[in-house]
Parts: C-alpha cells; sequence; structure tokens
C-alpha cells in the first residue's frame, strides 16, 4: 500500500461513509465528503514534493497486484510519471475546490450529490495513477457514470436530454478508444494491457503501416470524442450548461483531459508513426476548435454555454501541441491541460455563484454587479484573464500556450498566425463577458432580481475553494518549473517524443 | 428373470453412471418431495415449501462448490450419452443459482395470489435438472429428450398465471413456436443421423447420433450436402432457444406475458443452456467450418443489431429486458465464434453468461417488488422514482442494468471487454464493428430504464391524488430473505467487476 492506492481508496470509501452517515445531518455529510476529498488532495501534494523518478523506469511510487486476469495481461499497476503526476494533482486539487463548493450548495438530498461526486474523484485519482491500460480506461468510466447521473438529477435545464446526449457520445468515444486500446493489446503480440510492455513491445517492433493507421485513428477519434474535438464536440456545451456546477468542474476541469492524456501517454508514444499519418486530420480539426468554436463562443449571450464552447475552443491548442510530436509540443498541452483544468473549474464555479445573485445565466439580463459583489468580479476577472493566456499576473495558461504556438511554428508556421488569432477571439469574447456582467448599467432584470434578492458579495465559503484554485493557478505561472521539469524528462526519456531532439543534435 | 434384473442392477452399480448425474436426481427427487408435502402438511404451512425448495437447492450448491468444484471432471457415461466436462460442471452451478434466484422471485410473486403454488416449485427444479443435462449431453438422443423435458416445463411455467389472458397468450406462442422449433431440430438430427450412418460413406457409424462419431464422420466427409443442411437446422433449432434472430420473434411476447419468475428462468437459464448445446455442437460441426462461422456470424451480426434497435422504441420494461436478451444472445455467439480460434473464449463466454445471470437477478429482484410486478404492463413509467422510494431496490436496479449495459466497474463490463478481445484475437473485425454499434445503441434504452428510477417524472394531478397508504409501495413485501438475494446478485455484480481471481481460475480458462 502506498500513498496512489490511498489516494484512489479514500474518496470511493468514503463516499460509501457519506451514504451511511448523510441520515445524521447536514454538518455529518459535509464533515465527512469533505474529508473524503481533503485526503487525495493531502497526499497528491506529497506526491508532488516527494516525486522521484529515478526509481522505476520513469514511474515513481510503483505498485502491482493481480486481480484475477494476470493471465489476460491485465494487473492493477499503479505509478506515476512526469506526465502524469500534474493531472494526478490536478484532479486531486480541482476534486476538493469542487467537493468543498458542493458540500456548502443547496443540493437536494446532499448525501447522494456527494457520493456521486466522490465516486467521480475516486475515478479520477485512479485514471492518472494507472500503468495498466485497462485500468486506466476502467477508472475513466468509473468517473464517467457518476457524472451521467448528476446532469440527470441534478442538472438545471434541459437535463435530461443532455444526461442522454453526453452519455451516448461519451459512450461512443469510451468504445472507439476501447477498440483501439486492445488493437494495442493484439497487434503488439505484448499479450498485455501493461503500458510499459506495450511500450517494449511495440519499441522492438512497431506496428505495419496499416495497422497503425486504423490504431491510430480509432484512438485519435475515440479520444477525440471524449475531448470534444470539433466537430463532435456537440454534447459538451450542452452537457455543461446542464450539468450541476461541481459536476461541470471535476468534468470539464479533469476527467474530459482523459482523451488528451491518453492521446501523449498511449497513443502517440506508442503509434509514432499514426501521428505523421493523420496530421493533417488533426491540424484541420483542431483548427475548427479553435475558429469555428471560437466564433461560436462569441455569438453566446448565455454565460455557461459560452464557458462550455470557450473549453471546447481551449482543447484545439493542445491537439495542435500534440499533432507537433515535439517534446515542446507535447510539454505545452500538459501544462495547457493542467491550467486550463483549473481556470475552467473556477469560471464554471464563479458562474454558479453569479446565478446565485442575478438569477440567469443570461448576460444581457445582468451588468453593474462589479458595484455590488466586487470580490467576486476581482475572481472572475483573474479567471478571464487565465482563460484568455494573458501573460500578465503570472497565470499558467500562459506558459501553455506560448510553447504550444512555438510547437505550432516547427509544425507548419503559417498555423501560427491562425491559433494567435484564436487568442484574440478569445479575448473579445471573455473581456465582452466581464464588462457585460460586472461593468456597466444595471439592467431592468438585474434591478427586478434585486428587489427580491439582496444581492452579497461571495461568502467565505464560496471563497475557499475558489482561493484553492486560483493560488494554485498563480503558482504554477510563477514557477512552472514545478511541473515542467518532471513532464521534461519524462518526454524526453519518450523516443517518440525525443525523436526530433535526437535528429538535431544529431546534425549539431 | 430376477437374476437378469439383479445382474443388469449389479452392472449398473459397477459402471456407476448415476453417480455422475447425482445433482440432477437430487433436482428431480426434491421435486417430488415438494409434492409430496404439499400432500403431507396442513394448508396453512404450505408457504414453508418453496423455503425447503431453496434450501434444498442450496445445500446441493453449496454441496457442489465445497466439495465437487472440479471432482468428475471428464466421466463419460451411459454409453457415451452424458460427457461431464468441465463446461458442463460449471454450467450446473450456474443453472442451480439461477433456479434459487428464481424461486426466490416466485415465492415473492405468488405472495398475493390464489393460485397452486407448489407445482412451479416443482416444475422449476425439474427443468433445472433437465437443463443442465442438456449442458452435459453427448448424444443427440440425450439433447432432445433433455430438452423437450425443459421445453415442456417451459410450456407451463409460461402460461401459469392462467386468469391472466396476456400469461395464456404468451404460453399459446411459445407452444407453437417452441413445436416448430424442435420440430426443426429434429428434422436436422435425422438428415445428420441419414448422412452418418450411411455404410456406403467413408467413417460412418452405427450409432452416429453420438457427438463424437459424428465429429468424426463430418471429419471425414465435410462437404456431404445432406449433413450441412441437417447442420443448419440444427443450428437453427438452437438459435430459437438462445432468441437469435431470426428465432427471436417469440421472445418479447413471451419475456411479456409469463410470470416474471418465468420470464427469468427463461432469460437466464434457458439461453444459457442453449449456448451450452451450441459451444458442444461448435466443436462437433467444426469440419464444416467454413459454412459454420459465416452463418454464426451473420446471425450474431443481425441478432446484435435486431435485439438493439427494436429495444429502443419499447416502453414495456419486460419487453426492453426481452429484446436486450436478445441482444445478449447476439454478443454471446461472438464469443462461441471466436472461441475456434481462441481457447480461453469458452471460459470468458461462460463468465459473461455469470455476469448477465447476477446482472439479470439483480433486475428482476428489484422489479418483482413493484406493485404491478405481476402485471403484464409494467411500463417504464411505474418505475416511477423506485430510487427515492426505496433505495436499496433503486441501487440495485441501477447495478443490474449497469452490469448487462456493460459499465465499468461491473461485472458485464469484464464480460463484453473479454468478448470483445476474443473477437479481436480471432480478427472478426467487422463483428466487432457491430458489437459496438450495439453497445452504444443499448446505452439509449438502459439509460432510460435508470432514468425512470431516478430522475422524478412529472405526472399528472389525478395520479397524485391516490393517497400513499391506499396503494402498495415499491418494496413492501421487501424481507430479509429477499434483501439477502438481491444484495448476492448486487454485490456479485461489484465484486466480479473488479476482482475475478478466484472465479476466473475456476472457469478454467485463463
Amino acid at each position: 500500500m502506498n500513498i496512489l492506492h490511498f489516494a484512489i481508496a479514500a474518496p470511493l470509501l468514503f463516499a460509501f461513509f457519506t451514504l451511511w452517515l448523510g441520515r445524521l445531518g447536514r454538518p455529518a455529510t459535509q464533515i465527512v465528503s469533505v474529508t473524503g476529498f481533503a485526503i487525495p488532495a493531502i497526499l497528491a501534494l506529497a506526491a508532488w514534493l516527494t516525486y522521484d523518478p529515478v526509481v522505476a523506469g520513469g514511474y515513481d511510487f510503483v505498485s502491482r497486484h493481480n486481480t484475477g486476469l494476470e493471465a489476460v495481461g491485465i494487473t492493477l499497476h499503479l505509478g506515476l510519471n512526469g506526465v502524469a503526476l500534474p493531472l494526478f494533482v490536478l484532479a486531486a486539487v480541482v476534486g476538493l475546490a469542487a467537493g468543498l463548493y458542493a458540500a456548502q450548495s443547496k443540493a437536494e438530498s446532499l448525501p447522494r450529490y456527494m457520493f456521486c461526486l466522490l465516486i467521480m474523484q475516486g475515478g479520477l485519482m485512479g485514471v492518472f495513477a494507472s500503468i495498466d491500460v485497462f485500468f486506466f480506461y476502467l477508472f475513466h468510466e468509473l468517473a464517467l457514470i457518476p457524472t451521467f447521473v448528476m446532469v440527470g438529477v441534478w442538472g438545471g435545464r434541459d437535463r435530461s436530454y443532455a444526461a442522454m446526449k453526453m452519455t451516448i457520445y461519451l459512450t461512443l468515444g469510451a468504445m472507439l478508444s476501447l477498440a483501439g486500446l486492445i488493437t494495442l493489446y493484439v497487434q503488439s503480440g505484448a499479450e498485455s494491457f501493461d503500458l510499459i510492455a506495450l511500450k517494449e513491445a511495440l519499441a522492438a517492433q512497431p506496428l505495419s503501416e496499416t495497422i497503425s493507421y486504423y490504431a491510430f485513428g480509432l484512438l485519435l477519434f475515440g479520444f477525440g470524442i471524449l475531448v470534444s474535438l470539433w466537430p463532435l464536440h456537440t454534447w459538451a456545451p450542452l452537457g455543461y450548461g446542464a450539468a450541476p456546477s461541481s459536476a461541470a468542474m471535476l468534468h470539464a476541469g479533469v476527467l474530459k483531459k482523459f482523451g488528451l492524456y491518453g492521446l501523449i501517454q498511449i497513443a502517440v508514444p506508442l503509434i509514432p508513426g499514426g501521428v505523421g499519418q493523420w496530421e493533417n486530420w488533426i491540424i484541420w480539426l483542431a483548427l475548427g476548435n479553435i475558429v469555428i468554436v471560437g466564433l461560436v463562443a462569441m455569438a453566446q449571450r448565455d454565460l455557461k454555454q459560452m464557458l462550455g464552447y470557450s473549453s471546447v475552443m481551449h482543447m484545439g491548442y493542445a491537439f495542435l501541441g500534440i499533432a507537433a510530436m515535439s517534446v515542446l509540443g507535447a510539454a505545452g498541452a500538459v501544462i495547457m491541460m493542467v491550467a486550463h483544468g483549473l481556470t475552467v473549474a473556477l469560471l464554471f464555479m464563479l458562474a454558479t455563484m453569479i446565478h446565485h445573485r442575478t438569477q440567469t445565466f443570461e448576460m444581457d439580463e445582468m451588468g453593474g454587479l462589479a458595484k455590488k459583489a466586487p470580490v467576486l468580479s476581482a475572481f472572475f476577472v483573474c479567471a478571464i484573464m487565465a482563460s484568455i493566456g494573458f501573460p500578465g499576473p503570472g497565470l499558467a495558461n500562459f506558459w501553455g500556450e506560448l510553447t504550444i504556438f512555438l510547437a505550432t511554428y516547427e509544425l507548419r508556421n503559417w498555423l501560427v498566425f491562425v491559433v494567435v488569432g484564436g487568442v484574440v477571439i478569445s479575448a473579445i469574447y471573455g473581456l465582452r463577458a466581464i464588462s457585460r456582467i460586472f461593468f456597466g448599467v444595471e439592467s431592468e432584470d438585474f434591478q427586478e432580481v434585486q428587489k427580491e434578492h439582496t444581492v452579497k458579495d461571495m461568502t467565505w465559503t464560496e471563497r475557499v475553494p475558489a482561493l484553492i484554485l486560483l493560488v494554485v493557478l498563480f503558482l504554477l505561472g510563477f514557477f512552472p518549473k514545478t511541473i515542467t521539469h518532471p513532464i521534461n524528462d519524462t518526454l524526453n526519456a519518450e523516443p517518440a517524443y525525443a525523436a526530433e531532439v535526437k535528429a538535431s543534435e544529431g546534425e549539431g | 428373470m430376477p437374476t437378469e434384473l439383479y445382474n443388469t442392477l449389479s452392472q449398473t452399480a459397477a459402471t456407476n453412471n448415476w453417480a455422475l448425474i447425482y445433482p440432477e436426481l437430487i433436482l428431480g427427487c426434491l421435486a417430488l418431495g415438494l409434492l409430496v408435502l404439499e400432500v403431507i402438511l396442513p394448508k396453512f404451512s404450505h408457504g414453508v415449501i418453496p423455503r425447503i425448495a431453496i434450501l434444498g437447492q442450496l445445500l446441493l450448491l453449496g454441496y457442489i462448490l465445497v466439495f465437487d468444484r472440479t471432482g468428475c471432471t471428464h466421466g463419460v457415461a451411459f454409453g457415451g450419452m452424458i460427457e461431464l466436462t468441465q463446461t458442463a460442471q460449471v454450467l450446473r452451478v450456474f443453472f442451480l443459482i439461477a433456479s434459487i434466484f428464481v424461486c426466490y422471485l416466485a415465492m415473492v410473486s405468488f405472495e398475493n395470489k390464489t393460485l397452486a403454488r407448489i407445482e412451479y416449485f416443482a416444475i422449476t427444479l425439474v427443468i433445472t435438472g433437465a437443463l443442465s443435462l442438456m449442458a452435459m449431453s453427448n448424444h443427440f438422443v440425450m439433447l432432445f429428450v433433455a430438452l423437450e423435458t425443459a421445453t415442456v416445463g417451459f410450456y407451463i411455467l409460461v402460461s401459469y398465471f392462467r386468469q391472466n389472458a396476456l400469461s395464456l397468450e404468451a404460453g399459446l406462442k411459445y407452444l407453437i413456436m417452441g413445436a416448430l422449433s424442435s420440430a426443426i431440430l429434429l428434422f436436422g438430427i435425422v438428415l445428420l443421423y441419414g448422412a452418418a450412418s450411411n455404410p456406403a460413406l467413408a467413417s460412418s457409424s452405427q450409432d452416429s447420433m453420438n457427438f463424437d462419431n459424428l465429429h468424426a464422420f463430418l471429419a471425414a466427409n465435410s462437404t456431404d450436402r445432406v449433413a450441412l443442411i441437417g447442420m443448419i437446422l440444427v443450428i437453427a433449432g438452437i438459435a430459437f432457444k438462445i432468441g437469435a434472430f431470426p428465432f427471436q420473434v417469440w421472445v418479447p411476447d413471451v419475456y411479456q406475458g409469463a410470470p416474471l419468475s418465468t420470464t427469468a428462468l427463461l432469460a437466464v437459464s434457458s439461453k444459457a443452456a442453449g449456448f451450452a448445446i451450441l459451444i458442444t455442437l461448435v466443436e462437433v460441426f467444426a469440419p464444416l467450418s467454413a459454412w459454420l462461422v459465416p452463418l454464426l456470424s451473420g446471425v450474431a451480426c443481425l441478432t446484435i443489431l435486431f435485439g438493439n434497435f427494436a429495444a429502443l422504441t419499447q416502453r414495456n420494461l419486460k419487453r426492453v429486458i426481452g429484446l436486450s436478451g436478445v441482444s445478449h444472445a447476439g454478443f454471446l455467439l461472438i464469443g462461441v465464434i471466436a472461441a475456434q480460434a481462441v481457447p480461453q473464449a469458452t471460459a470468458w463466454v461462460l463468465f459473461y453468461l455469470f455476469a448477465y445471470l447476477l446482472g439479470s437477478m439483480a433486475v428482476f429482484g428489484s422489479l418483482v417488488h413493484l406493485p404491478k410486478a405481476a402485471d403484464a404492463e409494467l411500463e417504464l413509467d411505474d418505475l416511477g422514482d423506485l430510487a427515492k422510494k426505496n433505495g436499496f431496490l433503486g441501487f440495485a436496479l441501477t447495478v443490474g442494468i449497469g452490469s448487462l449495459a456493460g459499465i465499468p466497474p461491473l461485472a458485464g463490463f469484464i464480460g463484453k471487454f473479454l468478448l470483445f478481445v476474443a473477437a479481436f484475437k480471432a480478427e472478426l473485425y467487422a463483428l466487432l464493428a457491430v458489437a459496438i454499434v450495439g453497445v452504444v445503441v443499448s446505452i439509449y434504452y438502459y439509460f432510460g430504464v435508470i432514468k425512470g428510477a431516478f430522475f422524478e417524472i412529472w405526472r399528472f394531478q389525478d395520479d397524485e391524488e391516490a393517497t400513499p397508504s391506499e396503494t402498495a409501495q415499491p418494496g413492501d413485501l421487501l424481507t430479509w430473505l429477499g434483501r439477502l438475494t438481491i444484495g448476492f446478485a448486487l454485490v456479485g455484480s461489484i465484486v466480479l467487476g473488479v476482482f475475478q481471481g478466484p472465479v476466473g481460475a475456476w472457469l478454467g480458462g485463463w
């Protein structure tokens, strides 16, 4: 038993405790469930501080157990490498913030809600801690199922339709990626789902061109649906629009990164040839994400829809980073994933807080909120700046986007112009949202609302989760080294990414 | 004359063939014992008889699991009529577990009925014995006799609620379709017999209905047209049992009309028996695999597509479950086909069956506690907030449906996953693509069931007027026995999804 076991098991165990002790009343539910989120957060922090990859094949905290499928090549093989570590920490941090926020919310039958959220958290911790590809998939699904339930039961407008659409889209994505993973299992000849064993087998004997084409295609589109690759993204804005805020935080912030993580950690290193074969597809679809979805986000008048589209849009950058097939691109994508995860979680949380005050998500029906809630507006402005990739206040997103732009230049130099144009798009809708919600004159609808509700600023229970996310965001913005070092070490050891570096070294 | 009889008896005792089928003999005796008890016991204590049936089966199951898990593998008995393989032993346990569940379901659904009930349990026991003999059969005569014993039992059980028109209709449909399929099967058997005992052909034999002899004959004459037609007809007869396309037409109506416990028995045991015999026959017909594999592949594709797409539009719960069962038959067929190329696939099919058993029983177990369970008109809307009214049943239903849908980390997911791996290894890519489409489509209707149980449904004001005290609530009849039984299916579905260790080893494949 090591840190990872506890970090995965604690939320799952506490989920059942919450259900069981929930009958004692609201405070008991809150204490038990928040403990369930705090334990993995503390453990992840400990893992971050003590991470030492020299131990075993680039992985730390390694353990392996047989659950009965060893003969099929499946074992519970856990460990963290430099790419998994930042995401593991991300999952823990966002989980804690979402948990804290959910615990103080007015959700109906809170114990059941926290149960779903804790199960999701357990799955998330497992996804990034798995070396075995099978468990990687299994934990993802474990986290996904509660999302559907939460959207369907506790969701807002159109929840039934949104839950159904999400379920079908994401199941399709999951099935395609599962088919891709099984292809690797069978075709590699490794007879194992262990990522390390697969890597060794495929390094010794790479896949033939045809097989790598199909295997990578399956993984690309399977994972692509899960990450809302254009034009398969339509579930995302709808789902996030309907999802209760903590579920949207965990899904958009962390769970969605599963697909990108799978591409960086599994698809590209195992099938390096596939990236070249699908390069143009990735580039053009990613541009669809950035430009088309960006424009769609600009047209939104509903705050939550806008955030949903904006989160879809930013995935395009990560896809470009992956398509670049270089350490720079992949590292940029990982930083981007972490920074975007924190930002989008923060934004979804703030959006709900705004909704509590204005009783609407329609931005036209708000205005002048800064006067009534200055702290909230400060948080929101920071979050939007981060989301745009604004370099000023030392936010982590900037480093992610910058490295991706550099990698994109190496990929196709004309792409940079388009991609930088994307930043302008997100600046337009981001800044416009700030001005519509917080500044200017109060709209008539908002004045109506104020007659019935007194608008207060953020309470402390709301500030704590927001602060957690913002502090980590600043921390990574000022000291990106803390995550870039492990990412670098891992990716440089990966022949698929390091190929270019070695080639250029050879020339030198 | 007495000496002759004595000689026969002593011979029988010496060869000890009967010892091989002791569980089936005990089941038969238990069935008779129940009927005797009904006569002996005073009327007010008749409630204890179903409990005795369950207890007897539990003891038998316990004995097999503890002392005879792998004990008498590979025994051939009665002159090659029966061959007890590891697979058959596993299935024997499967049928017993299923039968215990069915007895429990029947106990609950007969609670407020004025019907003769003891016969139901006796017939269930006999069917269980017959099905497990069917799984062991190594000879067409044995196969046919066991199959007919079970089918005749089913004729009665399907139309058991004899005041209910839908139940009678279901019984009639099952009778006609069952008779037709038996006829087709029999015709196939006769053709195979005729072909294989033709002395003019190589490797013909006197006892050509024996599977080993038939296999030898087919290996020598793999192009024989008569045998080929015979094989197709036999497969068609079995396709009826498993509810595979195009012999699935009876499934929705019969599942809907039959009492819930019978539906469970049909869905689980009858289907598993069909697969047991199919696994055996696929080996026997291996020399004809040039025809057999495309035939089964086509059937599997159409079965998956039909089952899933037909279930999409259904609102009736039993029909949904019936049609989802059709699609499960399709998934299992993939495993059976793959087993020709991938030896472990047989064990994986068995695992899938166990996952299906536990998932189905969790679902049926929670449905039987709904106030309208006895009705054939159990609609999705009748689930109305089951989770809120009775958390345990809501949870059981969700886990059961989730397992059937193949959602990790439940047993059904591991089952599907293993079949996918088998299909990949056997290079059945087209089938795999169809299976993936099937899984995605199936999410829609499984999700509908979960939605019904969890998400609040908007109802007319009139419905609300009925006060809760007047109407029955879900779970009114839930006793500790019920919690234990449903809890077993529930926990089993979860545990088998996470930790397959000893079960996997016992199933024998990996």
